[in-house]
């Protein structure tokens, strides 16, 4: 399946992959309203690592054997079998974070605002590119299938 | 010294309503001018920090930046102006020569806008550029007095070395030092693709760029950093450095912050030191010198690569130009004084020199007179903004042009020019490894193949206009210009008639 992939040789850790990825996962689709103005605060499901040397940004893996859908206690977070994307299904999440400790990655993100959830990246299904990807000014977050 | 008599140069003005505090300018300044002020919870900026690169501005995702000169102002006065005043200020303060970067930036005359480019109508009809094939290619070399053939029709005569270009623009030199590797990559690769040249300047040239060495000029500068035969062999051409067009008369100073282990191989100089370029080269120092510098390098290229030779252009350059064909050169490349650089004395780059436009018309008309213009091509550098300055150029009289402000505009330079302290927030003149990350050469290389291809398609479409297919017929094809506004010594020097003329 084609994933998220970041090439730290260019990764300037600007965190704009950051201020997209809150805006695609917002109500009103507008920067300013979801960073200054929309409650629940919509939540980045993306961490940028920033260090000396390195910086790199991280979203989910989607994995092939998915710890967290393991771990969820309801069912709530999902492999679809088809498009391998892994989903966390908010009305059925009780927010036990089980999820969030087993991800290797760290790539789960507690949703405190929007009703005790887990958030993650969800490859922006609903706008076809990942927001990340398409807004990254270096080139530093490719969308492919490296399988 | 606390006492400041002077001011920020520019605002930087930020609208509240549309800032997110998502802090991608803070991270990006590396001027160090926005922060987060976490007390306020509101973005903050040191003014006096900003050099106006736009790099904030560039990735603010909510356009909530704008950077304005700032409008405090001293009591009108034609004389004293604001910038005389405070250029006094800051010598009084630092007792140092002021430096810039890039290109003159004073309001001469540019002579590319006083020139109007002709077109057919009814007789010798225009050409199609999209219908009909259009020669855009251009060798530079010595051209030969005649052609002889053999009864079989085969070439008798040994052509002297030449370099095709496929349009007739290359990119001049800037050192791997005074710009960054992934610049200094994207150049290269663009200029393979394009089938043009690229020069090293006189930085030298690391082992992993030889691999692009037909597309590439050589440079040996008054400071021979990196010069050794596998060096000259390296290129497709040599460059003799001796003047550059914003700083004529000037050496060159790379300072040791910039010699990091990769420049400090490729210059083949101790990390950390200083690479001093001096003004003259020390062997130089009259036209028969000169010559025995080129036939040196012709000797260790096996006569199979053509000799440039770079001046500035000075006020007498059509002499000088004379002396350097004679010398044995195949190339005279002249650099005007709105070329750019990494650093130069500012009082140097903006007084000293003469426009390109006029040094190309004088120096093409005396190598005619003489009969030596076939011995040589011209190349002309010195602020080539578009593809219409490259017509005009080839019209005066050049065989090709030479750009750098023009392809690191392309790749996102923003012309701050402040190029020689080493932090180029767009990762251009820097090597420091943060900066440097910025510029993605895949990036790069793609802006400079758009500019080329760009260009190559605009100046066909200027030469179809003229009713003419082929970039080699309007060399020196002065009756294609018309003047603008000019009076009648700039006219004649030029060798153009006046509009309406």
């Amino acid at each position: 399946m084609k994933k998220v992939y970041a090439d730290e040789k260019w990764c300037l850790g600007c965190g704009l992959c950051n201020v997209y990825c809150r805006t695609c996962h917002s109500e009103t689709n507008d920067i300013v309203k979801a960073h200054n103005f929309e409650e629940p605060r919509p939540k980045s499901r993306l961490h940028v690592e920033t260090g000396e040397k390195v910086n790199f940004a991280l979203q989910c893996r989607h994995c092939d054997d998915p710890k967290c859908v393991t771990a969820c206690i309801t069912g709530a977070m999902q492999k679809d079998p088809d498009t391998g994307l892994v989903t966390n299904d908010t009305d059925r999440c009780v927010g036990c974070w089980t999820c969030v400790l087993a991800c290797p990655f760290g790539a789960i993100v507690r949703d405190e605002d929007a009703g005790k959830v887990a958030a993650k990246c969800d490859l922006c299904v609903k706008s076809g590119e990942p927001e990340c990807v398409k807004h990254c000014p270096n080139n530093a977050l490719k969308f492919e299938d490296r399988e | 010294m606390s006492l400041q008599l002077g001011w920020p140069d520019y605002m930087v003005i930020r609208d509240e309503n549309r800032c997110i505090k998502c802090e991608v300018c803070a991270k990006q300044c590396a001027n160090e001018v926005h922060k987060l002020d976490s007390d306020y919870d509101k973005m903050m900026a040191d003014e006096s920090k900003c050099v106006n690169c736009h790099r904030c501005v560039a990735l603010c995702p909510t356009r909530a930046l704008k950077i304005k000169v700032n409008d405090l102002e001293f009591k009108p006065n034609a004389n004293w102006t604001g910038s005389a005043i405070k250029e006094i200020y800051k010598q009084a303060s630092s007792g140092g020569v002021l430096l810039s970067g890039m290109g003159n930036t004073k309001p001469y005359p540019v002579y590319w806008d006083k020139m109007l480019i002709n077109a057919s109508q009814v007789t010798n009809p225009s050409i199609d550029p999209l219908r009909e094939p259009m020669e855009t290619s251009v060798l530079l070399g010595r051209k030969p007095e005649k052609l002889e053939f053999d009864k079989d029709g085969k070439l008798k005569t040994k052509m002297p070395p030449q370099v095709k270009l496929d349009v007739p623009v290359m990119f001049s030199a800037m050192s791997f030092g005074s710009i960054s590797k992934n610049a200094h990559e994207a150049l290269a690769r663009a200029a393979t693709d394009l089938n043009i040249m690229y020069n090293t300047g006189e930085g030298g040239l690391a082992k992993e760029f030889y691999q692009y060495g037909p597309n590439t000029i050589v440079q040996i500068a008054s400071g021979r950093f990196g010069v050794h035969p596998e060096y000259l062999n390296a290129g497709a051409m040599l460059e003799i450095k001796i003047g550059q067009g914003a700083k004529p008369g000037i050496g060159g100073h790379l300072p040791g912050e910039k010699v990091g282990e990769a420049v400090s191989k490729a210059r083949m100089i101790p990390r950390g030191s200083d690479a001093i370029s001096p003004a003259p080269h020390h062997d130089i120092y009259s036209i028969e010198d000169l010559r025995q510098l080129i036939y040196s390098l012709k000797e260790a290229t096996n006569y199979t690569k053509p000799v440039s030779v770079k001046i500035a252009a000075v006020h007498n350059s059509p002499a000088i130009a004379s002396g350097i064909a004679r010398a044995g050169a195949d190339i005279i490349a002249i650099d005007g004084f709105r070329g750019g650089t990494g650093a130069a004395p500012s009082r140097v780059r903006d007084n000293v020199g003469i426009p390109i436009e006029l040094a190309l018309a004088a120096v093409d008309q005396r190598l005619r007179e003489e009969s030596i213009r076939n011995d040589v091509s011209l190349v002309v550098g010195g602020s080539i903004r578009n593809s219409a300055d490259i017509v005009k150029a080839i019209a005066l009289g050049a065989d090709a042009c030479y750009i750098a402000s023009s392809a690191l505009i392309a790749v996102g330079c923003h012309m701050c020019q402040n190029c020689y302290t080493g932090k180029c927030n767009w990762g251009i003149a820097t090597q420091r490894d943060d900066l440097v990350k910025r510029l993605n050469p895949d990036i790069a290389y793609e802006r400079l193949m758009n500019l080329i291809t760009a260009w190559k398609h605009e100046i066909e479409e200027l030469l179809g206009g003229m009713g003419i297919n082929a970039i080699e017929s309007l060399r020196g094809n002065r009756l294609m210009l018309r003047g603008i506004g000019l009076n009648q010594k700039e006219l004649d020097i030029l060798g153009i008639q006046h509009a309406g003329e």
